[in-house]
Formats: structure tokens, C-alpha cells, sequence
């Protein structure tokens, strides 16, 4: 990496830990649902998709510890709760089914947009993960979006549950595709091949037409601000449970 | 030549060993090995995992640097994880769709494009590795391990697994 300027290192640097921590993130909260899922076979996709999302979350966290000389243990686990990057999307808590499942089918979505995007990276090793990962999250969009149609066709009951979980997230799903602070430097790079705006826009126009027609909230266009950062209760929490194996034998291998 | 002739005692040694999670079929036939190459230093050996999350990788990267460091090419033995190129599931050879197929497991069918869903080319009826039926259905998109879904043969009635097509 040492070809790299400074600047453009800690903008890369930026990126990565928003792409890892919103895969950790998401990662963890549905992996919630192994044991309690509403039927076996979802107790077996959330356990599986989690997996997929926490390797995902690795891959990212080993490029930016080859990136900065540093441990991609000590990066995913050994921060405090502010110090992470994650998209204000995944502060909320798993909350109930139709709940995970539209917070999914918004997070895939945008991710899938930002994927297409970084498989055309300058930077090589991030374009062959980003096009790696595509693959297998290919198997989540046409899961959750199976979920979403389902729901959406569901009884009363189902639906305004459905309805509540994608009125209650339209104001922070944007947060996924917010423009990050050095994103100049690495558009000018060729790292981000275009600006989050950008893909945003794109994402949009994706999903608008398949919510409108199901009558679900379409995510406000505009990010929230802090859309990275202050994450709340809810994420203070959940930082203690992942971080607790960590936390209690400081530097163990096993 | 002598290069060339270390080069294929190195793929023999992988030939024997087995995926961790499916032993039926060996790391070469999994097509997880991308490139092997020798010189004076070391041996060094692409690894290219199935999922990028997959927890066998290591178990994998152990057991080829202990089986090639014993054929004592080099003084040392370099096994690197890559995405270049990404494994895609027509890595598998013919031989390990053959054994897949022999130990109860529907291989992939040909990988699809990233371009889109494709959901019909992934949802599209994997035929029975016991009777050969293609009367089955997918019952779940996720199985026991992140490379295997889950299916049922409507005529021979048995549940079977399938290689995922990535």
C-alpha cells in the first residue's frame, strides 16, 4: 500500500471501516434470531446470512489492518461503542420479524448498490473482495426480498407491522450511502469510483417501484446527519454482548 | 524442468488433501487452489476460499502448509487467501462432481452472472444425487454450512444438500 498518499490512505482507511463495521453490525443483530427464528428454516438462513455478513466484516477489517499495520481482531473488537462507523440504519434493535426483515431488505439493497460500485475499484484488493462478496450476497436479496413480499402479502396484523418497520426506518436508511468526509480523495483516486451520492440516487431508483407497489415507506432521499456516528443505547448494548468473549480474556488465541 | 517437476509433486500433495467440510472431494478438485509456484525461496500457494466468511479456511491453509513443507522443496511453505480470482463454483473439476454426486450432494449448476438476481438460474430444480429426478424442490436457500442449501426429491423422497451455485 505504500504507493498510497497519506491523505488518500486515511480516506481509504474511512471507507473500509464503514464497510466492515456496517457488515459486523448488521452481522450481529440478526445473528440474534439463531434459536428464535419463526421457523426452523429461517433459524438456519439468519445463522448462515450473519456467518456470511461477520466473514464479510474479517475480509474488510484484514484490509484495513494490512492498510495501517494493526490487528483486525483488535480493530473489529477492541473499540469503545463511539468509535465505530456503522450507518445509523443499524442502530435500531432487532425488534420483531417484519421489523429485521425491512431493515434487511433496505440495508441489502443499498449494499448491493455500493457493491456494484466497488467491484470497480481502483484499489484491486477492494474491488476483487467487493466482487467476491456480491456473489453470496445475491443469495440475501432474493431472500429477504421473498420476506418482504411475503409480509407485504400478509393479513392485517402482518402488514401494519410491515408498514410500522418501514415508516419507523425511512428516515435513516440513506445513512448506508451518506457521503463519508475524505470522499473527494477517493473519488479523485478511483478508489470510490463514483460519489455516495451517486449510488444513492441509484439505490433509490431501485427500490421506489417495488415499495410504492407493495404501499411501503420509500426511504427520504437525504441521510440523517451523524449518519455514521452518536449511535445510542441500543448499540451501547449490543457492543457489550459482541465484545463480552473479547473482554474477558484480553488477547487470547484460541 | 525441475521447477515444473517441484511444481507437480506440490498439486499431487494437495490432490490428497481433503475439504474439510465435505472430505468426499479433495481442495484441487474443490478448485479452492488457485496457483502454485515454486523457486529457491519458498513454495507458494494460492488459496482461493469458497465464501469469504468460510470458518474451514484455516483448517485448509494448516493442513496444505503441513503436507507440502513435508515434501522439503524450499525452506519454507507460503499459503496466501485471495480473491484473485474469486472461486466461483465452476472451479469444481468434473471428478469432484462426480464424488459430490457419489457422497449424497447435488453439484452446482454452471455460476451465473453477478448482473441481477438470477433467481431462476439459482432457484432452478437441482437434480436427486440418489435417482437422478429433477422433481425436487429447493427447501432452503441456507443450509448446515454457508456453501450448501437444502432440498427434497419428490420421488425418491429423500432430503438431499446441494453444492451452491456461486
Amino acid at each position: 500500500m505504500s504507493e498510497l498518499d497519506a491523505a488518500t490512505r486515511d480516506a481509504l482507511g474511512e471507507l473500509l471501516l464503514a464497510l466492515a463495521d456496517d457488515e459486523l453490525v448488521i452481522g450481529y443483530w440478526d445473528s440474534e434470531w439463531t434459536g428464535i427464528a419463526p421457523m426452523l428454516e429461517e433459524d438456519v438462513a439468519m445463522s448462515s446470512i450473519s456467518q456470511d455478513e461477520i466473514g464479510h466484516a474479517a475480509a474488510l477489517y484484514g484490509l484495513l489492518a494490512e492498510l495501517t499495520g494493526t490487528d483486525a481482531d483488535a480493530i473489529a473488537y477492541g473499540r469503545e461503542p463511539d468509535a465505530y462507523r456503522h450507518a445509523r440504519l443499524l442502530d435500531h434493535p432487532r425488534t420483531d420479524w417484519a421489523f429485521t426483515m425491512a431493515r434487511r431488505y433496505l440495508y441489502e439493497t443499498a449494499d448491493a448498490a455500493r457493491l456494484e460500485a466497488l467491484a470497480r475499484s481502483s484499489h484491486a484488493p477492494l474491488a476483487q473482495l467487493a466482487a467476491k462478496m456480491r456473489r453470496e450476497e445475491r443469495y440475501h436479496l432474493m431472500h429477504v426480498d421473498a420476506w418482504v413480499r411475503r409480509l407485504a402479502e400478509g393479513d392485517d396484523a402482518t402488514r401494519e407491522r410491515l408498514e410500522a418497520a418501514f415508516a419507523r426506518l425511512a428516515a435513516d436508511a440513506a445513512s448506508v450511502l451518506a457521503p463519508l468526509a475524505a470522499e473527494d480523495v477517493l473519488v479523485g483516486a478511483g478508489i470510490l469510483p463514483e460519489p455516495m451520492r451517486t449510488i444513492r440516487e441509484r439505490w433509490l431508483e431501485a427500490i421506489t417501484g417495488p415499495l410504492e407497489s407493495r404501499r411501503l415507506a420509500v426511504p427520504s432521499p437525504t441521510p440523517p446527519p451523524d449518519a455514521r456516528s452518536s449511535h445510542g443505547a441500543d448499540w451501547a448494548w449490543l457492543h457489550g454482548e459482541m465484545t463480552m468473549v473479547s473482554r474477558s480474556e484480553v488477547g487470547a488465541t484460541w | 524442468m525441475v521447477i515444473a517437476a517441484a511444481e507437480q509433486r506440490v498439486w499431487d500433495a494437495l490432490a490428497g488433501i481433503p475439504d474439510p467440510e465435505i472430505p468426499a472431494i479433495s481442495v484441487v478438485d474443490l478448485g479452492v487452489i488457485g496457483a502454485v509456484d515454486v523457486d529457491a525461496e519458498r513454495v507458494h500457494v494460492d488459496l482461493l476460499p469458497t465464501f469469504v466468511g468460510c470458518p474451514a479456511i484455516e483448517v485448509m491453509r494448516q493442513q496444505i502448509g503441513e503436507r507440502v513443507g513435508a515434501l522439503a522443496l524450499a525452506p519454507r511453505v507460503e499459503v496466501v487467501v485471495t480473491f484473485d480470482p474469486p472461486w466461483t463454483s465452476d472451479r469444481i473439476s468434473a471428478a469432484g462432481r462426480d464424488r459430490l454426486r457419489a457422497s449424497g450432494f447435488a453439484p452446482p449448476v454452471a455460476a451465473p452472472s453477478v448482473s441481477g438476481l438470477d433467481e431462476l438460474l439459482v432457484l432452478a430444480a437441482a437434480p436427486c444425487p440418489y435417482c437422478g429426478s429433477r422433481n425436487t424442490t429447493m427447501e432452503n436457500a441456507f443450509g448446515p454450512t454457508l456453501c450448501r442449501s437444502i432440498h427434497h426429491c419428490a420421488d425418491c423422497r429423500q432430503p438431499f444438500e446441494q453444492f451452491k451455485t456461486l
